[in-house]
């Protein structure tokens, strides 16, 4: 099948719907262009071959961008879910996507980004959208800027029955790849974490979507459930693990506040699992996954056959990303209105009102804070270490050229001390966590940041 | 002001229970002798300083000079104010000993207290002329005559005797005025002796020095004399004499059995010590009996709240120290909460206003530790208190409503909580006071306080032997919930020598991380992380382990209501 869409003016490009890899596209070199601009500067131009590389691949990194969409509604709340989203009654379909494509737009513009990398469809139930807003949205992104044909598209699937016959409408639409939210393959649990799906629909629903886009689809799955022994956990994995395609996100189920589930387990009414239960669990995951040939690249990320999930690595390695939707949250610098530091932005929460505001101003966006460059290089650590990769000298390099990670972090203590524990490994490819590291990160990140903002304070106060 | 007759003057106090009036009794006779305005807002002029003014407490004696017709005759009333609370019961004393007489304010609704008791001990055992007033009569649960009649029964004081007034609306009170005059005698002095004055208060003013409060005993001083003081064995030159009116008003002299002030270049309060006695260099006297040092009984440790801020608590403290030489200062340092001192106070209300005049005089913000008393280490064999820990002396029935009752007990049990519990248990009634009864035998133990086996100085404490397993265990409870999870298992322990008395564990951390950052909201887990960061800043190692200083404090931290 193919799909016509307008890019950059005058060209067509194809994008095909074949089996595609993840990351390549066999027609990619015949049909795709790039244009890049020659970008913003920083400082003069001139220098080494060595600056003038860093130069382009900042300048290429403000070109790019991913693109996250929050479809905002569901049918129902999931008890554990304290994520931006309200229960639809009547929706107006027509003005929704209107101003989904209206801030797509509007974004795209105020960044000035040409490139594509990424688009992500979450919410809410994003496979309650019609597919004619996904087609829609994706239209409108080609429109004001290059969407490669081999861009990942994915969209997150609440795997109803209902959910599992549009697939194919979303695949025509432009997504492919799925996400589909199965969290556990006990109805018991998922009752009580109030899914309105069975372990079935959700089974049959991740076979149709490998059927559709094979080797694109990513599992959800929430361990440290009420109820749930280690035991038990383990035989759910190796279960799933036969039916699953190339990747599976797990999480581990985190008591909000203000969520229903939280107060049940506040009443007493239920209990979760030990913190040493829920430890080894998150454990013997990463080993039956691992066995299976699935390597973790994130903390709870798993691939195998390489299909990571690109929109997700845009995040840690501290890519842009636009955020389009209520709620949506971006990270982009608006180079149209001539500025230079990247901001982290959220737009309105509320759908009735932020719809008020795109038809008004063409977005909303309701706050927008510069990042300073100490700000930024904090989210470079905090969210590379995440990887198992870590942050590669490279990486580091292109956002803070003038201080590698040695001299930041060499003269910490406490830093050599987390390496002498073997939790951290700082080496001649870069600093990432060890496997034991990782699953301890955020005990490792308050000294790594202590460090980063006394070198910081120290480089300003020599001027 | 010329030459007084000295059968014209009389020297009086007015001394009461917290709260029974004694400075509104005292706006109400400088209003009526004229030495301030009658309005509204004078309401406890004498109390200058903010924290007296809050608190609704005297904690400096103030003096007032008021002159009195009466009987086509004037006369100088000499008002000396002092603190109503038993801290300063020496300061009471030494004002009390410039008086011939008191005024002893009884609350007419709540009647004796803990308090009246103990000024009418002072006043009785200095020989002075007490003339008993029930204050508050307007107020609605008054009850004069049951109040009078537990006077007569406690004091022996003929109910006849009680002047029923009400300070507040000023009912009764020109009738004390002419009591004062008719029943207080005037003070015995000597124009010819030597000058000789009793010391009663000093404060530190910027620009002048010292300015003492006296009371002449005999003789005379002006300008330019040189005198010197007993205690202090230093010689001074007079700059200043005068009355107070209450402001000061200087004159050429002050003669026997008048009341002033004085200044003569002393530059620290320590040089005019409460109690002192001052004479000409060439004509010394026999110094004025009951001076005593100043001695603190109560002790807490005082640290700012970060290191940067020491030198500035530093001045405040001297500051402040400058005005209040019962305040005992000594270095100290703790290694968890750095560098600060050791104080002792005369007691508990003088430590919170000394606490309350850092914050609201120099907004200086301090962390105090627990109150510690006085040990006296024995290292022959102890013998234990018999029983509990308060041992009933004494118990004495004042009228068919009250029971006054002895107790003798350890003063660190009564140091930090016990008035509060005693409030509460009887519903405010019940008044309570003490006085040091020495040292006695204790069977008391250091107890330690180990961090994965390393003590931690700072928290060792010392404490009854009964009482080692509860509250060894409550402190590692405590600290169990302040010290944050680590990569490592943490045990805290209690022990005395090498037996551990109660332990607590901090289990380690097996995972820790945020498992999903959805949808590229990472700001949260950012602040988050990063007030953590902030957080390790203010943390003290102790081993291998972070602790952090709130840890200490609030283990260690006076518990506030």
């Amino acid at each position: 099948m193919f799909v016509l869409l307008k890019c950059s003016p005058g060209l067509c490009v194809l994008r095909t719907m074949l089996s595609v890899k993840t990351g390549t596209c066999r027609f990619r070199a015949a049909l795709s262009r790039y244009r890049y601009r020659s970008g913003e500067t920083r400082g003069n131009a001139s220098g080494s071959g060595f600056e003038q590389e860093t130069e382009k691949k900042c300048g290429r990194l403000s070109e790019e961008a991913a693109i996250y969409v929050h479809w905002p509604y569901c049918l129902r709340r999931c008890s554990y879910c304290n994520f931006n989203k309200y229960i639809s009654r009547a929706v107006s379909q027509a003005t929704m996507r209107e101003c989904l494509e209206r801030e797509t737009e509007t974004l795209l513009h105020l960044s000035q980004v040409s490139r594509i990398t990424s688009v992500f469809f979450g919410g809410g139930t994003p496979s309650l959208a019609p597919p004619s807003t996904i087609a829609a949205v994706l239209e409108t992104a080609a429109r004001h800027a290059h969407l490669p044909g081999d861009a990942e598209v994915t969209l997150e699937v609440n795997p109803t029955p209902a959910g599992a016959s549009s697939l194919g409408d979303f695949k025509v639409a432009g997504v492919n790849r799925f996400s589909v939210g199965v969290q556990s393959l006990h109805d018991e649990d998922l009752r009580v974490l109030g899914r309105d799906h069975s372990s079935q629909d959700a089974l049959r629903t991740v076979a149709e979507a490998q059927r559709l886009c094979p080797g694109r689809v990513s599992v959800d799955v929430i361990f440290g459930r009420p109820g749930q022994t280690a035991g038990l956990w383990e035989t759910e994995l190796e279960e799933l693990l036969s039916v699953c395609d190339d990747h599976v996100s797990l999480y581990q189920l985190t008591l909000e506040r203000g969520t229903y589930l939280f107060k049940q387990v506040q009443a007493g009414l239920l209990g979760v699992p030990e913190e040493n239960t829920m430890a080894q669990m998150y454990d013997s995951a990463r080993r039956i996954l691992g066995k299976r040939g699935f390597l973790q690249y994130e903390v709870s990320n798993f691939a195998r056959n390489g299909a990571v999930s690109s929109h997700n690595m845009n995040y840690w390695k501290a890519g842009q990303y636009l955020g389009v939707g209520p709620g949506a949250h971006g990270r982009f610098t608006p180079r149209e209105e001539g500025r230079v530091l990247r901001e982290a932005r959220t737009q309105t929460l509320e759908p009735d009102v932020w719809i008020k505001e795109v038809q008004r101003w063409g977005h909303g966006t309701r706050r927008r804070i510069p990042l300073e460059h100490l700000e930024l290089l904090e989210e470079v650590l905090l969210m590379g270490l995440r990887l198992a990769e870590g942050v590669s000298h490279e990486h580091w390099r292109q956002f803070s050229p003038d201080a590698d990670l040695q001299k930041v972090l060499g003269t910490s203590i406490e830093v050599q001390e987390l390496q002498d524990r073997g939790l951290l490994v700082l080496d001649d490819r870069g600093l990432r966590c060890s496997w034991e590291g990782l699953a301890l990160l955020d005990s490792l990140l308050p000294p790594l940041l202590l460090q980063l903002q006394e070198h910081g304070g120290q480089k300003g106060a020599r001027g | 002001m010329s030459r007084f007759p000295v059968e014209n003057i009389r020297n009086f106090s007015i001394i009461a229970h917290v709260d029974h009036g004694k400075s509104t009794l005292a706006d109400r006779l400088l209003e009526m002798t004229g030495a301030i305005a009658k309005t509204e807002r004078n309401k406890q002029v004498l109390d200058k300083l903010q924290v007296e003014r809050e608190r609704g407490i005297t904690v400096k004696a103030q003096t007032a000079s008021l002159f009195y017709m009466y009987n086509g005759q004037t006369y100088l009333l000499n008002l000396i104010d002092t603190p109503g609370h038993v801290d300063f019961s020496y300061e009471v004393s030494r004002s009390i000993s410039a008086c011939q007489g008191v005024l002893l304010i009884v609350d007419a609704n709540q009647g004796i207290q803990a308090q009246t008791v103990a000024n009418f001990y002072l006043a009785f055992e200095a020989q002075l002329t007490i003339i008993p007033v029930l204050n508050k009569i307007d107020l609605k649960n008054a009850d004069p005559e049951r109040v009078a009649s537990q006077i007569e029964k406690v004091f022996d004081i003929p109910k006849e005797d009680c002047i029923r007034i009400s300070a507040k609306l000023g009912t009764n009170v020109d009738q004390v005025l002419e009591e004062i005059v008719k029943r207080i005698p005037p003070p015995v002095a000597r124009g010819d002796e030597p000058f000789k004055a009793l010391v009663f208060d000093s404060t530190f003013d910027h620009y002048r020095g010292v300015v003492t409060n006296i009371a002449l005993f005999g003789g005379q001083v002006s300008k330019g004399d040189k005198i010197m003081s007993a205690h202090a064995g230093k010689v001074y030159e007079v700059n200043e004499v005068g009355i107070l009116r209450p402001e000061e008003q200087p004159t050429d002299r002050l003669y026997g059995g008048q009341v002033g002030y004085l200044i003569a270049g002393m530059k620290e309060v320590k040089e005019a010590q409460i109690g002192d006695t001052l004479f000409h260099q060439k004509h010394p006297v026999e110094a004025l009996p009951g001076f005593k040092p100043a001695k603190a009984m109560v002790f807490a440790g005082m640290y700012p709240v970060d290191q940067s801020e020491y030198s500035s608590l530093r001045s405040a403290v001297d500051r402040l120290t400058l005005n209040d030489s019962s305040v005992t200062v000594q270095r100290d340092s703790s290694h968890a909460l750095g560098a600060g001192w050791r104080l002792g106070f005369l007691g508990l209300l003088h430590m919170e206003v000394f606490n309350q005049r850092l914050e609201q005089e120099y907004n200086a913000s301090v962390i105090m530790t627990v109150p510690t008393v006085p040990y006296k280490a024995v290292f022959s064999s102890a013998k234990l208190i018999k029983g509990h820990r308060g041992v009933q002396k004494n118990m004495v029935y004042i009228d068919d409503q009250r029971v006054m009752m002895k107790y003798l007990f350890p003063l660190n049990e009564v140091i930090v909580d016990f008035y509060d519990h005693l409030k509460s248990l009887s519903s405010g009634y019940a008044s309570f006071d003490y006085e040091d009864a020495g040292y006695q035998p204790a069977d008391l133990v250091k107890m330690d306080i180990l961090l994965n086996g390393k003590p931690v100085e700072e928290l060792a404490m010392i404490v009854h032997r009964d009482k080692a397993y509860s509250s060894g265990k409550a402190l590692c409870e405590r600290l169990k919930d302040c010290i944050p999870r680590q990569l490592f298992e943490i045990a805290v322990q209690a022990a005395i020598g090498s037996k551990v008395m109660a332990r607590e564990t901090i289990k380690a951390y097996r995972k820790n991380v945020l498992a999903k950052c959805y949808g590229g909201d990472i700001t949260r887990k950012m602040k988050l992380l990063k007030k953590q960061a902030e957080g390790k800043k203010k943390m003290r190692r102790i081993g291998n382990i972070e602790v952090p200083k709130d840890a200490f404090i609030s283990v260690l931290k006076r518990k506030d209501k």
